[in-house]
């Protein structure tokens, strides 16, 4: 098995950590994994994206210009990763500023609403972790208990009693999550 | 148990210098390498093993203090990239002069000039054909990995004090900015004062019942004890060249056509060699994991067996010198690679390698 998924959006948005927690959850599931961030201009005030993959066996190249899965969570992210998406790949957005949504039939699209929700239940800071529990809804790649291990191995101790709350962040992004039949995607 | 962390490539660079028991970091930030001090100061390790770390006035200051710290046969390293290192290319000749042992990491940026901050491969001739002046050699090693990463550090440092010379790892921002597992090796102490005076006697510790003062120069006015000293050096050169190469090979046995590529480029024709094969295409892939020492005996094994060699790197074709040298003729070899920060695809690759070959 192996899993080639970019994350992107906003710097902010906790796309980087979301990246890590994927990796570490990879980590704690005797996985090799690889995270390669975006690092240049275009993070100090702009997008953000991190590649990450997932193996069963040695991971060749870090760097890749297409994927598995795409996670995306801006417009800006929308326009240049939809085409880098294989053919039978997924999509995930977040429709938050989605102007232009997808339109590709020949991937899997699934949209969830996170930066609403995480809004509407007043948590804005679990966002992301929704986001990472829609995407293991749709490609559960690492178990759940794995994530939790992985969550508990990047967040600094200090951190560590924010772990409950992550933890329904990310079961609720599995429940929130939907997939876009391609007959919708004509209609929106 | 064994300890496994996900840690980015110059964080790794950090925690190994701790743990091979280094004795001092002198440093200036700059993108893409600034984790690596940032890291050693946020686990201070002169609390710990009493290592030193400090951020310096500039690269000039750095590579200075490192040649202090060398000359009193420290365990000492600095990191930078590539408009730093050339600030260090002073030093380095200095350095290399004196014949003293240090470690140097390179975390290259593309140039020329300030350039940009993305990652780029093209510092090799720097590196490994001598940035400074006169005629010395520094032992460049090239990690593909966050894991060799972290164990190039005490290779460097062996490698180093063993001959006697500064070590470089030469590295880029992907491998530098990427986190990957990585096993740590276990603490190991620093060296005494003791420890250094009887294994490194050439060490400026001050004279004490010694004869003669230790003398640490790179200076020699008599121009025979000059050209003496210069073939000591050549022949210190050749002993690495014949004992110290170290490579990596993936799919050459029945390789058609060979690439040729170290860091992260290595990485992404690691993938490359996948695609190929995928399409019928017998590719093998070399990786040189020290730059200096060449594996020319390798590739000129190799271009006896194959059609063709691409050299791989992200750079307007450096290395490629160095395997057209190793090839000798044999076989035709040809250079691929994007630049200025712009980092090549494994379908690139595979595409650049049916076009030098493959179309009639």
């Amino acid at each position: 098995m192996q899993e080639e998924i970019i994350i992107a959006g906003f710097g902010g948005q906790g796309v980087l950590s979301m990246g890590k927690i994927l990796a570490y959850s990879g980590v704690m599931q005797e996985m090799e994994v690889s995270w390669m961030p975006s690092y240049g201009p275009e993070m100090r005030g702009g997008t953000a994206n991190v590649t990450v993959i997932l193996s069963d066996t040695r991971i060749g190249s870090p760097v890749l210009h297409e994927f598995d899965t795409a996670i995306i969570l801006n417009q800006q992210s929308m326009d240049k990763f939809e085409s880098l998406v294989k053919p039978g790949g997924t999509l995930i957005y977040d429709s938050n500023g989605i102007v232009h949504h997808p339109k590709r039939t020949d991937i899997s699209i699934f949209r969830i609403d996170a930066t609403d929700e995480a809004a509407r239940i007043n948590s804005p800071k679990t966002f992301n972790m929704m986001v990472l529990g829609g995407y293991l809804k749709v490609k559960p790649v690492v178990l759940m208990k794995n994530v939790l291990k992985g969550l508990k191995k990047s967040l600094p101790e200090r951190h560590h009693h924010l772990i409950a709350m992550n933890e329904k962040a990310l079961i609720h992004g599995g429940e929130i999550i939907r997939e876009i039949s391609h007959n919708d995607l004509v209609r929106v | 148990m064994k300890e496994i962390k996900l840690m980015k490539g110059n964080e790794a660079i950090a925690e190994a210098a701790i743990r091979c028991g280094a004795d001092g970091y002198f440093g200036y930030p700059i993108t893409p390498q600034s984790e690596v001090m940032e890291t050693l100061m946020a686990l201070k390790p002169w609390e710990t093993t009493g290592m030193v770390v400090l951020q310096a006035e500039s690269e000039i200051a750095s590579i200075n203090m490192v040649y202090g710290g060398a000359g009193c046969g420290k365990k000492v390293l600095t990191s930078s990239s590539s408009p730093g290192v050339s600030l260090m290319q002073e030093g380095l000749t200095y350095l290399a002069g004196a014949e003293l042992p240090c470690v140097v990491v390179n975390v290259v940026r593309g140039g020329p000039g300030l350039g940009t901050i993305q990652p780029a491969q093209s510092d090799y001739f720097q590196a490994v054909k001598g940035g400074g002046h006169g005629d010395y050699k520094l032992i460049v090693l090239a990690p593909a990995s966050v894991q060799e990463m972290a164990d190039f550090v005490d290779l460097a440092f062996d490698l180093a004090f063993k001959y006697r010379n500064p070590a470089f790892i030469l590295t880029d921002g992907v491998i530098g900015q990427m986190m990957e597992k990585v096993e740590l090796a276990p603490f190991k102490p620093r060296w005494t004062n003791e420890e250094i005076e009887k294994n490194h006697p050439w060490a400026t510790m001050g004279k004490k019942q010694r004869k003669e003062r230790n003398v640490i120069t790179s200076v020699e006015l008599d121009p025979y004890k000059h050209e003496d000293l210069n073939k000591k050096l050549q022949a210190k050169y050749r002993l690495i060249q014949e004992t110290e190469v170290r490579l990596e090979m993936i799919a050459c046995e029945d390789a058609d056509y060979l690439l040729v590529a170290y860091g992260a480029s290595a990485r992404i024709c690691e993938k490359a060699v996948e695609v190929a094969r995928s399409k019928g295409i017998k590719v093998g892939l070399l990786r040189p994991i020290t730059l200096f020492p060449f594996p020319t005996l390798e590739i000129k094994r190799l271009a006896a067996q194959v059609k063709g060699i691409l050299s791989v790197e992200m750079s307007a074709g450096q290395m490629v010198e160095d395997v057209r040298l190793a090839a000798n003729g044999v076989v035709r070899v040809e250079h691929f690679g994007r630049l200025g920060g712009i980092i090549h695809s494994p379908s690139e690759v595979v595409e650049a390698l049916e076009n030098f070959f493959l179309k009639a």
